[in-house]
């Protein structure tokens, strides 16, 4: 054999398999996640990623359309009655779990039920509720107490926890328990027999499921699968998860790396675009149950402090169409958005008042211990410009870098910050978790009942109660204005910014559902 | 020579006991909770605790070790808090790409390193012997995730001869197996090919200078025989004792390759592990990566045997 002959068949031999593998991948979309799935079930977890599985594989009542209002999904009608007390909820037909069984009213009504047992707006359904009772099998009603015309937003919301429809036995698990049957009821099935945790997460078209005949609008229209397979392939480092999208080896990264982007950019195959146009809102937490900031003058000082575009570049860098400032207490863009008290935020930056402003409050030169995970960078640089920030004013700060995982653990802990405690951290919520007061966690003013930080505002808290009980749009609007007003005299927190940061797919991928997060229905290779 | 073998099988039983003991330790003491990772960003410090209580993480530190030991010592090494799988399926799922890894890096390694070795030795102080103690300087100091990054961009994304991540079971075929590999193995042999050549080389050097060399060359021996089969089976005791406590390198690098190449194989579900917290996981990883060790040790002292007649057991 000639040497040069062995060379091409052995080149050959190397390629072919990349060939077929190119030629199956047409009707599989892959997709890099931004984290590995670790666990699967959405209501038992508040995690980003189950959420997006959870959207996936499971179907919900209602689901939010563009402009951020529910619309019916499985359900086929909604009627409520004049006094406001009962929902009643007619599916559609045809509906089907991926066992073939028909959706019952049954499932709906297990599955709201365990859904009402930890999802923030769950809770207050299970506080309203007088009894959900089973009609025919394809309607049920849902009697309240008290009126909630949100009750539809609740049920079709996208941020964790959704309220998944699943089967009644699978509804019926202890909701502090993880599920351990993946039988669902949404366009995509779950392969568990070969999800590969850290790795692959595969799912197929659900060929039995029947979507609403009408386009896809957000949460809400017709869910048109066009792939027979989606994989999930989590990729921990982003050089390879942009260096796989180059080389064509995945369609789909959900979030590159800021300092890729011009990299990515410069390929024509690949698109750059902000697809969760909802974003996540940047914020810097405060520990109430400590000095210094138990005193709300000390809070106030440091949001004087706060440049907003700063943490923005900080975190995404200098294109400002990756994220948005002004940014007040609900997520720029959503009806509840307001400019009330907004100049807390957009006058000029005065160090030297605030120092002057801290010491009127009573700042004794107490040590700021601020946590940072070092594995987000996104948070982290949020944390770097927040401690930048208070040094520049005067303060003892001790930025303490960890990982996630220690992150959270150390958070929870009520103790002094020389006790193990701390006094701040930064995060980033789901810009469609705070555009309203009723997911809103970091509004709240519960006390030590309430998320971390653990703010008492009994004002804020009478507030969003009000908010649930507003008759329509105008009267959400007003309470939001005032909400927002309360946030900038007691600064439970901080808002540091919208951030909308894009994401990067092959340019054969086309009509991507955008709003929130990665959804898989609809997108089709051109 | 059998009753050793069972003796030092035996002696592998208070050691991984000291290991199960100590990785359970630490990961008591260590910072960070799995609930609080469970239960996500916008959990409340009371569903955090519900969480803890009904994964049974509240409880004391001796029930919880006393009935991990027990289900190990009956084979069920738990299952996973977050994924709810048990451990053991996990790491069946994850051991063939790290194992076929460590395998092909061994062989290029040894395949590269023991020649080059050789041929420094018996080139000593020309460019050949330079070259090859540069590349050995190289090995030593270059990390492997940048020869990892400067692999995948020349031969994955310039050439576009090799693709840049993932990993295809050999059960689908050599070619797809070897061609997700290739770059990995070179990359994780970097540094174990400059360790096995400097003491290869360092050993050669020593054996070259024996009296049975300069008789062997006296007697007309060819150069090759005389590397390779006087010099280099003298200099092997040392060389396969490097070999085998390079494992632990292969075993460290292996949890970097496998991020870089995004391999889903044991070391990258050790990280993600430790990064959750995952107790089940990271125990289970530990005690069998510390497994293969103490067995891999045990193969090299057998080895010794066959290289140096006189070392007996």
């Amino acid at each position: 054999m000639h040497r040069r002959t062995l060379l091409q068949g052995s080149a050959l031999a190397l390629a072919a398999p990349r060939l077929a593998a190119a030629q199956g991948n047409a009707r599989t979309l892959r997709f890099v996640p931004q984290g590995n799935l670790a666990n699967i079930d959405p209501v038992w977890t508040t995690t980003t990623l189950a959420r997006n599985h959870g959207l996936m594989v499971y179907d919900t009542l209602f689901g939010l359309g563009q402009d951020f209002q529910p619309k019916p999904q499985m359900a086929a009608a909604h009627e409520v009655s004049a006094d406001g007390l009962v929902h009643k909820v007619t599916l559609r037909p045809e509906l089907r779990f991926h066992d073939g069984e028909p959706v019952l009213a049954r499932d709906c009504i297990a599955s709201i039920a365990r859904w009402s047992k930890r999802d923030v707006l769950g809770l207050r359904l299970a506080a309203l509720l007088e009894e959900m009772r089973p009609g025919a099998d394809d309607a049920f009603e849902i009697v309240l107490k008290r009126p909630w015309p949100g009750l539809a937003w609740a049920l079709g919301k996208p941020s964790a926890n959704i309220c998944a429809i699943m089967p009644e036995r699978v509804a019926k698990t202890d909701p502090f328990t993880q599920i351990t049957d993946f039988v669902g009821s949404g366009p995509f099935r779950f392969r568990r027999s070969q999800w590969v945790p850290g790795s692959l997460a595969a799912y197929e078209r659900f060929a039995g499921y029947v979507p609403r005949d009408e386009p896809a609008d957000f949460l809400a229209g017709g869910k048109q699968v066009h792939f027979d397979r989606v994989e999930w392939r989590v990729m921990p480092d982003p050089a390879t998860a942009a260096a796989a999208l180059q080389n064509n080896e995945v369609d789909w990264w959900e979030t590159p790396l800021a300092d890729l982007l011009p990299l990515l950019r410069r390929n024509r195959d690949i698109a750059i675009e902000v697809v969760n146009t909802a974003g996540a809102l940047g914020m810097l937490r405060f520990n109430h149950l400590h000095p210094p900031f138990d005193k709300p003058g000390i809070r106030r000082a440091i949001q004087a402090a706060i440049d907003q575009k700063s943490f923005m570049q900080a975190a995404l860098g200098e294109d400002p169409a990756l994220w948005q400032v002004p940014a007040g207490a609900f997520t720029p863009g959503t009806p509840l958005a307001n400019d009330t008290g907004l100049e807390a935020m957009t006058a000029p930056r005065d160090p030297e008042a605030a120092k002057r402003a801290l010491a009127a409050a009573g700042y004794r030169g107490e040590k700021v211990v601020i946590l940072s995970p070092t594995d987000f960078p996104t948070i982290n640089a949020l944390s770097e410009v927040a401690a930048d920030t208070l040094r520049r004013i005067g303060m003892a700060v001790d930025l303490q870098s960890m990982d996630w995982g220690t992150l959270v653990q150390r958070r929870t802990k009520r103790e002094a910050p020389d006790q193990g405690g701390w006094n701040i951290f930064c995060t980033t919520w789901e810009g469609l978790d705070v555009s309203v007061p009723g997911s809103h966690q970091p509004i709240r003013g519960n006390g030590t009942d309430g998320w971390i930080g653990w703010a008492t505002s009994p004002r804020r808290e009478a507030l969003r109660d009000a908010w649930f009980d507003a008759p329509d749009l105008a009267a959400e609007r007003r309470i939001a204005g005032e909400l927002q007003a309360l946030v900038w005299e007691e600064a439970p927190f901080i808002p540091l910014g919208l951030l909308r940061p894009p994401q990067a797919y092959r340019r054969s991928l086309t009509n991507i559902v955008t709003g929130g997060p990665p959804l898989f229905w609809n997108v089709k290779r051109s | 020579m059998f009753a050793y073998i069972v003796r030092r099988v035996l002696a592998t039983i208070p050691v991984m006991a000291i290991v199960a003991l100590f990785v359970f330790s630490l990961l008591y003491i260590a910072p960070g909770d799995p609930a609080a990772v469970i239960a996500g960003d916008q959990a409340t410090p009371a569903d955090v605790e519900r969480i803890r209580a009904s994964l049974g993480l509240d409880r004391p530190f001796l029930i919880r070790f006393g009935e991990w030991v027990w289900n190990i010592l009956n084979g069920d090494m738990g299952v996973s808090i977050f994924t709810n799988l048990p451990v053991t399926t996990m790491i069946k799922q994850r051991i063939e790409p790290t194992l076929s890894l460590m395998i092909l890096t061994l062989c290029l390694a040894i395949t590269i390193a023991v020649p080059m070795g050789v041929i420094a030795a018996w080139k000593q102080g020309t460019w050949i012997d330079r070259a090859v103690m540069g590349f050995a300087v190289l090995g030593f100091s270059v990390p492997v995730f940048v020869v990892g990054y400067v692999l995948a961009y020349i031969f994955a994304l310039e050439l576009d001869w090799l693709p840049v991540q993932g990993y295809t079971a050999f059960s689908q075929g050599f070619f797809p197996w070897l061609e997700n590999l290739i770059l990995p193995s070179i990359a994780l042999g970097g540094v174990y090919i400059a360790l096995i050549a400097r003491i290869t080389r360092a050993t050669m050097l020593e054996v070259l200078q024996q009296d049975y060399i300069r008789t062997a060359r006296a007697k007309g021996a060819g150069q090759t025989n005389i590397l390779f089969l006087h010099a280099l089976k003298n200099a092997a005791v040392p060389i396969v004792t490097v070999i085998g406590i390079g494992i632990a390198l292969l075993i460290g690098g292996a949890v970097v390759t496998e991020s870089v190449f995004a391999i889903p194989g044991l070391g990258r579900l050790t990280v993600d592990a430790i990064l959750r917290r995952d107790y089940p996981v990271i125990q289970g990883v530990v005690l069998l990566f510390s497994f293969i060790y103490v067995l891999v040790n045990l193969l090299i002292d057998l080895l010794y045997t066959l290289f140096d007649p006189r070392i007996r057991y």
